[in-house]
């Protein structure tokens, strides 16, 4: 409901009042009913208003005349109350609360209680520290702020990000490197290419060995498992092909027992 | 890479004050220099640099100022009207409202919006609040503990950079004028 009193403080003076168009606010305390309706809208709230018409009429805050002051505070709202009611509530508040002190007022003194308050002693406590805020609002709107009053200077440089040089455990770079030659085999192509190898090569191989050893253990040729699977086969054809022609005879004197190459004896 | 004496730092000083976006406090400045440099010297240094812009011909535009998260340079005001220029279109001005709400907030610190209330006869638009915080001129530093448990809010540094202020107790007085205006009225 104060959303139309915060949104802006100017006043409108588009308004007419009989006829005839405001083009000042009104210099006196007695503001024409018709042009509360343009003028209300400048106060922020009920305090401005019993500020702005104490002021006006040059009153002593510390001394207010209360009967003068609510009657005229009461004008006011209640042409408020019949423009925009929904402004009023604060209004209404405000204006119980002036009634409250002047009828206070208007109650004989018991003499012995001589000691009571001022019952105006609330309000104008109020009012000052209300004008005390309303002026630290205009002095902090004076003062020069960054971006309209303040310029700071903002020269231009090119960021250059130093580079932290990163920290790596040898644990890590085993990590990674075994994460890495895994990757990799998973590329690796099964590649078949024509294998170099002669059979006939190898045969020669076998009966040079056989020569020069007579008898040797089947194991015993095979000691080239390093050179690889092909090779491996190679020379296991080569054997093989041996015993087809009947040039090396391959002899076992029980199942499980060693196996024995030699080089058949021509007849 | 080390500043080799002090003329070196004051000109590092110097350039990472032109470069830096917000005001750089004692502690920003102390990492220029890996931290390997005394307080005493650091704001010996900013004294001297203060008085090189205010007297240096070569430098006149600026001026060093401290203000609450630290020191910044910014242009003297004889430039204003020119810069102002640059930018016709002010930033917009809070209403009458929402600058009473802040005057509140800033002299009366930490405040509920009750409080506001009080003072200013109304109820608070929390669109104000809205505004204010978005400026990030205040927030809310906790919560006062009675029912409700109403924020309470108060100014933020930024608030007091933006109005070139060191500390709150820079704020234009406002307890004279009370004074003053009893006195007057009294009279």
């Amino acid at each position: 409901m104060n959303q139309l009193f915060n949104t802006d403080t100017k006043v409108h003076l588009d308004a007419k009042i009989h006829g005839e168009s405001l083009t000042q606010l009104p210099q006196d305390l007695y503001i024409p009913p018709d042009a509360l309706e343009v003028y209300f809208e400048t106060f922020e709230g009920p305090l401005d208003l019993l500020l702005y018409l104490i002021r006006k009429h040059n009153l002593d805050i510390l001394d207010i005349p209360m009967a003068d002051l609510t009657r005229q505070y009461m004008q006011y709202v209640e042409k408020m109350r019949a423009i925009k009611l929904e402004l009023a509530a604060d209004y209404l508040l405000m204006s119980a609360m002036l009634i409250e002190i002047k009828s206070r007022m208007l109650l004989p003194k018991p003499t012995e209680i001589e000691t009571e308050d001022d019952p105006r002693a609330e309000l104008v406590r109020r009012l000052l520290e209300y004008e005390t805020i309303k002026l630290a609002a205009q002095r902090l709107d004076e003062m020069p702020v960054v971006g309209s009053e303040i310029f700071v200077a903002q020269a231009y440089y090119q960021q250059i990000v130093e580079v932290a040089p990163p920290m790596v455990s040898l644990e890590d770079l085993m990590t990674a490197w075994k994460a890495v030659v895994q990757r990799a085999s998973h590329f690796k192509h099964h590649k078949i290419g024509r294998a170099e190898l002669s059979v006939r090569e190898h045969m020669s191989q076998i009966l040079r060995k056989l020569k020069e050893h007579r008898m040797m253990e089947f194991s015993a040729l095979f000691d080239m498992v390093e050179e690889g699977v092909p090779k491996l086969v190679v020379h296991f054809l080569a054997m093989l092909e041996l015993a087809r022609e009947g040039l090396i005879k391959i002899t076992q004197q029980a199942p499980f027992s060693p196996i024995y190459l030699q080089i058949s004896m021509q007849d | 890479m080390e500043a080799q004496n002090t003329t070196d730092m004051k000109m590092i000083l110097e350039a990472a004050l032109l470069t830096s976006p917000t005001p750089l406090s004692l502690d920003d400045m102390r990492r220029l220099f890996a931290e390997r440099i005394e307080r005493a010297t650091l704001n010996m240094l900013l004294d001297e640099l203060k008085v090189d812009w205010e007297t240096n011909p070569q430098k006149c535009t600026m001026e060093l100022v401290q203000v609450a998260t630290g020191y910044r340079l910014q242009a003297k005001s004889q430039y204003l009207p020119f810069l102002a220029r640059l930018s016709p279109e002010k930033p917009q001005r809070f209403s009458r409202a929402a600058m009473e709400t802040l005057a509140i907030i800033a002299y009366r610190q930490p405040v509920t919006r009750g409080d506001i209330e009080q003072i200013r006869g109304v109820a608070v638009n929390p669109n104000i609040i809205r505004q204010l915080q978005e400026r990030d001129w205040i927030d809310v530093v906790g919560q006062r503990d009675v029912p409700g448990r109403p924020s309470l809010y108060a100014t933020t540094k930024h608030f007091l950079d933006d109005l070139s202020l060191r500390s709150l107790q820079e704020l234009p007085p406002i307890e004279e004028f009370t004074q003053a205006e009893l006195s007057r009225d009294i009279a």
